[in-house]
Parts: structure tokens; sequence; C-alpha cells
């Protein structure tokens, strides 16, 4: 059985760093606080590690099936018997697997911090936010109860809103953090009401009996939900899609996207944990932990996730093509990529062969963490170097960074599914669950894979090669051990990962999932995969007039994927014009006169009356004692003559 | 002549508005303290005389006298400790002089 303390101290530990650096950090610590939270979390990381040993190798398979164990559960409010918040810890194959992602990652960001962030006046500040990250992020893939996962799922918002605004005294960053935490909290009023529909419809909050509960047809729970409908659809469809807006929302998936680009104000290696690895991918999670219910109960609901998906993937790769800022070439990268799992989620079926896609997700999730974070930290190196994010300052420096040079191309490759690195296998096996489920959709995905493909080494062609020599000629250093360090580990990450057989550990139910390699249906998106990167280095190898043309020649469609299709422009029409003039300005005039006047009506109605009666307040105490003794006589005559 | 209840009622009358009198009229906050005592001392012969000729078989009044007796002589000592302690910011224990406690 699972150690429960061991597993416990993984989510705490990172908790104890938030709130020791967020306390005496800047009085005690100092620069010792990157030291610590680093080897706190280097704990955490060995831990997860050795329960994913025990897991996966040990007690986690019982007749040939993956348990899903709670190992930890206490009640934190009790309503009814069957309904209560608990805060507990569920062990299954996805949860572990997110354990060792999620920790591993962190300590990456950890280590390349400590160099990348060395100068910085708020040190263990920042660290603190970190740990809070981390731990917010490991409660939430651990939930037990889906009010646990949603009171996580706030925190990792929180900590994200904090670390984006980290640079507070930059104007850009402070529009960034709230936009990031309206936009998501947005979405997460549609995950509550979502919640309170499911526990409704299953009496349950808790996850395992919720999900027994709705999905098989005898329970009274399950007849109940599908019979209530509400325009047109059942009670738990509605519910289903409205917990998909709350991940949609976290996933940044259309529409609500619109926070990931603006999020890279954010540190670099914040970019890399939160808006690549580990947060972003927290809607993927979710729609993961309920997918029985989405497969079984409402298949509506999982044909929305997958179109929604296949359709962010290819709008984000489309804006990718023309983003000059490397952090928002990598932020749509991050959006196409999880518009990847989605829709892989999207076109699975629950159980045996045919959940495939949902196997292939997972796997996805666990790699693209891997490269994704690679290259978010090799940018980061690459910014650290240049002081610059604009793709104008680069080109060139690929003998001033020969380690970085190196991993990013590592990550490149493998983002874009060149065999044998890692995103090959788990993108092959996206296709592959797309094609044999929904045609429409391989199609979209393959033409997204090129462009993945492109826009990436277009990004990397012109980060390291383009010119000959970089400006920068004197060599002060790609950075120090720290930062390279996580590099080529994740680089490794990236370039093996895909070899892991991924399908006998993460299944749709638990079973072994024997994942083949089918190599005629490999050529076509590998031929894709490739003829993209020649393309991008045709046109961007050495400086030449080729890009120019092409942009000129797509004029119309290149102008509106630079602009992002206009999506902010839309929101702001939306809040500005419709929002504030139709709905704010007239209560804002409902306030300031008929609440306002009322009030203001009250005081001086109370003031006027009271400046004529002020003045018996004399201060003579002879008059006051007369007063009184009118009064008394008063009293007394009232009392004598009229109320006898 | 026997003096009756209706006598010890006139004088007590008279002692009040005597007091009621010097209440409003004296400048002086002594003198104010010692209508005081007056207006309280017409209460006090109210309640003997009441007792004596109407219920002599009870002590009520006997004992509210001297209650009353004995709140008059703390409020004496409170009234002459603010009197005192007015002089010695106003100089003066005129009544006129302090009016400084009003709107």
């Amino acid at each position: 059985m699972p150690n429960t303390t061991l597993i416990l101290l993984i989510i705490l530990l990172p908790l104890a760093g938030f709130v020791m650096l967020g306390i005496f950090g800047r009085k005690y610590f100092g620069n010792t606080s990157g030291v610590i939270a680093t080897s706190l979390l280097l704990l955490s990381t060995a831990l997860a590690f050795y329960t994913a040993y025990g897991y996966f190798f040990k007690y986690g398979k019982v007749d040939g099936m993956y348990q899903k164990l709670v190992p930890f559960k206490y009640t934190w409010l009790q309503f009814s018997p069957g309904l209560s918040i608990d805060m507990g810890i569920i062990i299954d194959p996805v949860s572990v697997m997110m354990l060792v992602v999620v920790t591993f990652v962190s300590l990456m960001v950890h280590v390349f911090s400590l160099g990348y962030m060395k100068s910085d006046e708020r040190f263990p500040t920042y660290y603190a936010f970190l740990g809070l990250f981390t731990f917010s992020m490991l409660g939430l893939v651990v939930s037990s109860n889906i009010f646990q996962i949603y009171f996580f799922w706030e925190l990792v918002g929180v900590s994200s809103f904090l670390l984006i605004g980290y640079h507070y005294d930059k104007p850009s960053a402070v529009a960034a953090c709230k936009k990031a935490f309206i936009v998501t909290r947005f979405a997460d009023v549609g995950f509550l009401i979502g919640i309170l529909v499911l526990s409704y419809s299953s009496g349950t909050l808790d996850f395992n009996t919720l999900i027994a509960n709705l999905t098989s047809p005898q329970t009274n729970e399950y007849k109940n939900a599908i019979a209530a409908s509400f325009l047109g659809m059942s009670a738990l469809t509605w519910g289903l899609i409205l917990v998909f807006i709350g991940a949609a929302g976290k996933s940044a998936m259309f529409p609500l996207h619109i926070w990931l680009p603006d999020a890279m104000e954010g540190p670099t290696p914040v970019s890399a944990l939160i808006h690549a690895a580990t947060m972003v991918v927290a809607g993927v999670f979710l729609v993961a932990r309920l997918f029985p219910v989405y497969a079984i109960a409402a298949p509506s609901a999982l044909n929305l996730v997958a179109y929604v998906g296949a359709f962010s993937a290819l709008f984000a790769a489309v804006i990718a093509c023309t983003q000059t800022d490397i952090k928002r070439v990598l932020a749509y990268s991050t959006m196409s990529q999880i518009g990847y799992m989605m829709f892989a989620l999207g076109v699975s079926k629950y159980g045996g062969e045919n959940g495939l896609g949902y196997t292939a997700s997972m796997f996805h999730l666990f790699t693209h963490a891997m490269f994704k974070a690679l290259l978010f930290l090799g940018a980061g190196a690459v910014i650290h170097f240049v002081h610059s994010n604009e793709m104008k300052d680069m080109g060139g420096l690929r003998k001033l960074m020969p380690i970085t040079h190196l991993t990013f191309l590592i990550g490149c490759l493998a983002i874009a599914g060149v065999p044998p690195f890692a995103g090959f296998f788990s993108k092959e096996e996206i296709l592959l669950a797309a094609y044999q489920h929904n045609q429409g959709i391989y199609w979209i995905a393959l033409i997204t894979s090129a462009l993945t493909a492109f826009y990436m080494f277009r990004l990397y062609f012109k980060i390291f090669w383009n010119r000959e020599h970089h400006p920068l000629h004197e060599h002060h250093g790609e950075g120090g051990f720290s930062m390279m360090m996580p590099l080529v580990l994740l680089a490794i990450g990236a370039a093996v990962a895909g070899f892991i057989p991924f399908g006998h550990f993460v299944s749709s139910d638990g079973t072994r999932l024997n994942t083949g390699f089918h190599l005629q249906f490999s050529i076509a998106p590998v031929a894709l995969g490739l003829a993209g990167i020649f393309i991008a280095m045709w046109m961007y190898k050495k400086q030449n007039a080729i890009p120019g043309k092409v942009a000129a020649s797509l004029n119309g469609f290149y102008k509106a994927a630079y602009h992002k299709f206009y999506i902010d422009e839309v929101y702001h029409f939306i809040t500005k014009k419709i929002i504030f003039n139709l709905i704010g300005r007239p209560a804002a005039w409902f306030d300031k006169y008929i609440v306002d006047g009322l009030v203001n009506a009250t005081g001086n109605g109370t003031e006027d009356f009271s400046a004529t009666i002020k003045k018996f307040q004399s201060g003579k105490v002879q008059s006051y004692a007369i007063y009184f003794l009118a009064g008394a006589i008063g009293l007394a005559l009232l009392f004598i003559y009229i109320w006898k | 002549m026997q003096p009756g209840l209706y006598h010890i009622l006139f004088i007590s009358t008279a002692l009040f508005f005597i007091g009621v009198y010097g209440f409003f009229t004296r400048r002086n906050l002594v003198t104010m303290l010692m209508s005081v005592e007056l207006i309280l001392n017409s209460v006090n012969l109210n309640f003997i005389a009441f007792n004596k000729y109407l219920w002599f078989d009870k002590m009520d009044g006997l004992f509210f006298t001297i209650f009353i007796i004995a709140i008059a002589a703390a409020e004496a000592a409170v009234a002459i400790a603010i009197i005192i302690n007015l002089y010695r910011s106003h100089n003066s224990i005129d009544v006129e002089q302090t009016e400084e406690l009003r709107y």
C-alpha cells in the first residue's frame, strides 16, 4: 500500500517552503532562499519518483488493472451523509504521472531560476510564490473531491496571477496578470455551476462515487440526470459542458485563450512552469479525471471538447507562425499542443482499444511538459543573454550559446514530431486515435502538425542562425551551471521520454493498452513535419527576402494572423462598447442619482432639522433646568388631566 | 393649635419653590447647590409627613428619607469637587462663565 505520510510530504514540502520564505524570506534568508526552496523541492521530487515507482511496479496493479487508491481522506465539511467536502488524496495512474511531471518540471525551474533570477531584488518572494504554485498544483492533481479540485484550481489561479504580475512596476505585467485572473475566473464560474449540477445529479462530491454513480445506467442518479433536460440536452451534458468551460479557461482554449500570450509578461522560468508545462494542462487533467462520465454519459459534451481542441490547435498554430516575440510564439505553440491533448480526449472512447485517445492525450501531456519546459527555459537563457524578447535582436547565437542551441534544437525536433524524439510518439498516437474516430479532426491535426514544425523551426533559425555574427561580440557566458543543467536534463527527457510504453501504465480504464508503432501511418505526419522544417530552413536560415514576399502575398490573412485574428479587439468591443455602455453606464447613473440621492437626502434632511434645534444646547445650566422643570410640569399635567 | 399634615405640606411646598427659585436665579454655584439641598429636603419633609399621618404603621417613608440624606451628602461632595475644579480652571464659580459645553 502507498505510504500516506510520504505522499502528504510531497505536497506539503513546497507549502512549507512557501510559508517559511513568504514570512521570513526577505528578513532572514535573503539569497539562500533559492537553495532552501530548491532542496525542499528536490526532496519532494525524490518522494514523487519513489511513489510512482511503488505505484506502477509494486502495489498499484491488482488483477491487471491499475486501481484508484484513496490513502488519505479528511472530511472537511459534511452537508448530508452522502455529500461532503473532503480533503483527500487519490492515487491513480494519471495523478501519479502528474505528481512526477509537476515536481520534476518545478525542480528544473527552481534550479534554472537560481541563475536566471540571481540579481533580483525580491528573490525570496519569487521562490515563495513558486512554492505556493507547486503546492497548489500538486494538491490539484491528487484531489479526491470535486470541490477540493476547485479549491486548488483557484489556488493555482492565484499563484499564476502573483507570478505573472511579479514585476509589478511594469504596467504591462500588471495588466496581464489582471487579464489572466479575470478571464480564468470568468471561466471558473462555469466550472462552479458545473460542479453544482454534477453534484446535484449524482448526490455526491466525491470523485469515485460521482463517476460510479454517473456511469452505470442502472443507478437512479444516472437515470434522473439523463432524463432531466434543458434546451434539448440532459442535465448531465450541461454540467459537463460547464465543467469544460472552466477547463477551457485554464487551458487557454479558444475563445478563452486571450490571457495566455499576455501571461508571458511573467519571468520566463515561470512561463515554463505555469504557462507551458503544468498549470495550463490542468484543464486537460480535469477532463481526463471526469473522462468516464464524459465518454459514457455525455458523448455530445465530449464532441464539443474535441472540436474546441482541434480548432484551438489549428488557430494557435497559424498565429504562432506570424509572431515576433519568441515567448509569444511559444505561448501560441503551447495553446496549440493543449488543443491536441483536448481533441485526443475528445475523440477517445472509454475502455480497451478505443481508449487510445485518452492514453495518447496523457502521453502528450507528459512529453509536452518535458519539451515545452525545455523550450521555454532555452528561450529564457536566450533572453537572459540578449536582454530582449524580440526575434530581430537575435540571430547567429549558435556559436555564442552552444549548449542552449543544442538543447533547443532537441526541443524543436521533439515538438515537430521528428522520430525518435518524444513528441513523435505521442503525436503519432494522437493522430492515430483521431484517424480511427474522427477523420475531419485528423486532417486538421495533420495540417497543424506541419505548421508546428514550420513555426518552431522558424523560431529556431531566427534565434540561432539567420545571421553570421551576433552584435554581442564579447562572450559573457550562457549562464552558469544552474541554468545549463536543467536544459540538459530536460533535453534528455525530451529525447527519450517517447520510449516509455505509456499505454502499459495509463489508460482510460486502468488496463494495459498496447500501443503499436505503425510505419505506414507515420509516413504522412513525419513527411509533413520535415517539409515544414525545410520550408522554415529555406526561408529563415539566411537573411533573405522570401519571408517578406510570402507575407506580402498573403497580405490580408497574414495581417489578421499577426493581429491574432483580432480576438482581443472583439473582447474589447464586447466589454467596452456593449457591457460598459449598455449595462455599466445605466447602472452607474442609477447608483449615482437614485441610490446616492436617497442617502444624500437622508443626510441633508437630518442636518437641516438639527440646525434648527441645536440652539437648545446652549451650555447654560440654568436654562437646561428650566426645560427640565417645564418638561416635568408638562408630563405631570399630561398624566393628571389627559391620561388619567 | 396642633400642627397637622397640611401645615407641613405647606412648608415643604414653600421650601421646594424657594429652592427652585434659587436654582434658577442665583449665579453662584455654591448657592445653586444649596438650592438643590432645599429641594431635596422639601421632598424629605413630604415623605416624613405622609408616613406619619397616613401610614404610621409602616417605615418606608423613613427609609426613603435616610436614603435621600445619604445621597444628598454624596452629591454635595461630588458637586463641591466639581466646583473646586471649575474654580481652578476658570478662577470663578459663576455659571454664566461656564458656557463652553454647547453646540
